[in-house]
């Protein structure tokens, strides 16, 4: 039997129209297959466009070409079946830390009188459960990453799409965060689909590593598997050697895009 | 700077000012009076013009009819702030066609509209509400316009990707964020709405502290006219007070450093 194919990116191209009419070409088709329980880190340099595949996976973008597969349905308008942890600060500011995951039901019908303690639980479980009242300028960063967390959880999506969740945060409350999240991800396996430029934390997190080529026109070029035991301790699982081995092999091959996008970015600072 | 320290400082300012007004307008300095009683008055009479006004009850009924004016002024030119500029903004086209009249009606000083709202509705309170509501409508309307344009694009992408529909985002985003765009202008409509009615009085009414004033004057009563300045500041302190606990009860969630009023 084999395991479904939770989202299937075939030969996609993402493009954009640019204010004088030029096209850029961010990404070259990509060919992404994430299964179903799996989780998949996509690295790569600045500007190589894995924020922009994250958001065709979700249907936030339509690809210029090629189709994406949710379930093995073609998908059209946006992933219903995803939930989606952005970068930046994505909470409703007018809501309280409960209201803000209790929302998340509401919108399917969920009576609030029924959502109301089920966004409690969640929020206990990314261990809130004190701060329900506060509203998002009242908690720390990393506070509110963990409402955001819960705020896409309680939906009990299919896949999770996660666009450098815990890029805002520091070193420390990352690894904090990645922790909880294999914690919460470890109860029922969805299919994660995680955006970061740390190939430390995707090492650490995933059961594959994708890397991008510097933008544009990127495409992917490695597919790593990553055999560290399950469950993982992210403090713990970077002191393996298995972890250093792969990481020298990844960055070997990342560094060459590092410096070509760097290198990039710096020519068009100068052109400009 | 502790509390009580700044207080005595503030009542301080208060006391020079008082003292001085009314020496000089009562004591000769080198054989000349330097405030002329008749330009100037002096403290002691407009303070018991005001006790007069209030102990036999008259001002009330100004101080009523100005305040009904003001909050009708308010409540409906936010109203219809509120609603044009949602419109505008979710209609981008509607918007790019009425953008040069909102433009032109909002350049024109609208003082000059009070002649005009004078002889379509009469001397009664409906000519200042207009006038007052002409004021009000376009702070809130620009307000709400700039609140459910500029609603974070992450925040809206979130609200699409939880499963909200059309009129979902409608409840749970834009309508939050014009709202508190709105009530970020409101000391600066409440105050609008305050001098749309005043000024209305003042150029042609029956009742109102603009009509006190503009009386006084009209009898060269000057303690008269500073007794009404004193009666209506005090007036707008009061209902700006009144806004701000208003204000702090509804935006809550706002981090006060962003505390922004446009």
């Amino acid at each position: 039997m084999t395991t479904p194919t939770a989202v299937a990116l075939e030969d996609t191209k993402v493009a954009f129209r640019l204010g004088d009419g030029r096209v850029y070409t961010a990404v070259e088709k990509a060919h992404l297959a994430v299964a179903q329980g799996e989780f998949v880190a996509i690295v790569g340099p600045t500007g190589c466009g894995k924020s922009t595949l994250l958001n065709v996976a979700a249907g936030l973008l339509k690809p210029a070409a090629g189709s994406v597969g949710i379930f093995d349905q073609p998908l059209a308008g946006l992933n219903r079946d995803a939930g989606y942890l952005f970068q930046a600060d994505a909470l409703f500011p007018w809501k309280t830390a409960l209201d803000n995951v209790a929302i998340g039901l509401e919108i399917k019908g969920t009576p609030r009188a029924e959502a109301l303690p089920r966004a409690q639980q969640w929020l206990t479980s990314v261990g809130l459960g004190a701060f329900a009242g506060r509203y998002p300028h009242m908690l720390s960063g990393g506070q509110r990453k963990r409402v955001a967390l819960a705020q896409v959880l309680i939906r009990d999506p299919k896949i999770l799409l996660m666009d450098e969740p815990f890029g805002p945060l520091d070193a420390q409350t990352r690894q904090v965060m990645g922790n909880l999240l294999l914690e919460l991800w470890n109860a029922d396996r969805k299919a994660v689909l995680f955006v970061t430029h740390d190939l430390e934390e995707a090492i650490a997190l995933a059961d594959r590593v994708v890397i991008m080529s510097a933008g544009p026109s990127s495409r992917i070029i490695g597919d790593w598997r990553v055999s560290l035991p399950r469950p993982r301790d992210i403090f713990e699982v970077r002191l393996d050697k298995e972890f250093h081995a792969l990481h020298r092999e990844i960055w070997s091959v990342l560094k060459d895009e590092v410096m070509k996008g760097y290198a990039q970015s710096t020519h068009a600072a100068e052109a400009v | 700077m502790s509390r009580p320290t700044l207080l005595a400082l503030q009542i301080l300012v208060a006391v020079i000012c008082i003292v001085l007004w009314q020496v000089l307008s009562t004591v000769p300095v080198f054989g000349k009076i330097l405030l002329p009683p008749f330009f100037f008055s002096n403290p002691f009479d407009v303070f018991s013009q005001i006790v007069k006004w209030f102990s036999s009850g008259v001002i009330w009924k100004h101080l009523g009819i100005t305040l009904t004016e003001s909050i009708l002024a308010f409540v409906i030119g936010s109203a219809g702030g509120v609603l044009v500029g949602f419109w505008f903004a979710r209609q981008p086209l509607v918007a790019a066609v009425f953008d040069p009249y909102v433009k032109m009606v909002n350049a024109l000083p609208r003082v000059v509209l009070a002649p005009i709202f004078a002889l379509w509705l009469g001397l009664g309170i409906w000519s200042k509400v207009a006038l007052g509501v002409t004021l009000v409508f376009f702070i809130v309307f620009f307000n709400v316009y700039q609140g459910v344009k500029e609603v974070s694009r992450t925040v809206l992408d979130n609200g699409r990707m939880l499963g909200m529909s059309e009129r979902q985002l409608m409840q749970h985003v834009y309508w939050p964020s014009a709202l508190s765009w709105m009530f970020s202008s409101l000391h600066t409509s409440v105050g609008f709405a305050v001098v749309g009615a005043v000024v209305g009085e003042y150029l042609g009414s029956a009742a109102g502290l603009g009509y006190l004033i503009q009386q006084a004057e009209g009898v060269f009563d000057v303690a008269g006219v500073f007794a009404g300045m004193f009666v209506l500041s005090a007036f707008v302190i009061l209902i700006d007070y009144g806004v701000t606990l208003v204000e702090r009860r509804l935006l809550v969630w706002r981090p006060t450093a962003s505390d922004g009023r446009g």
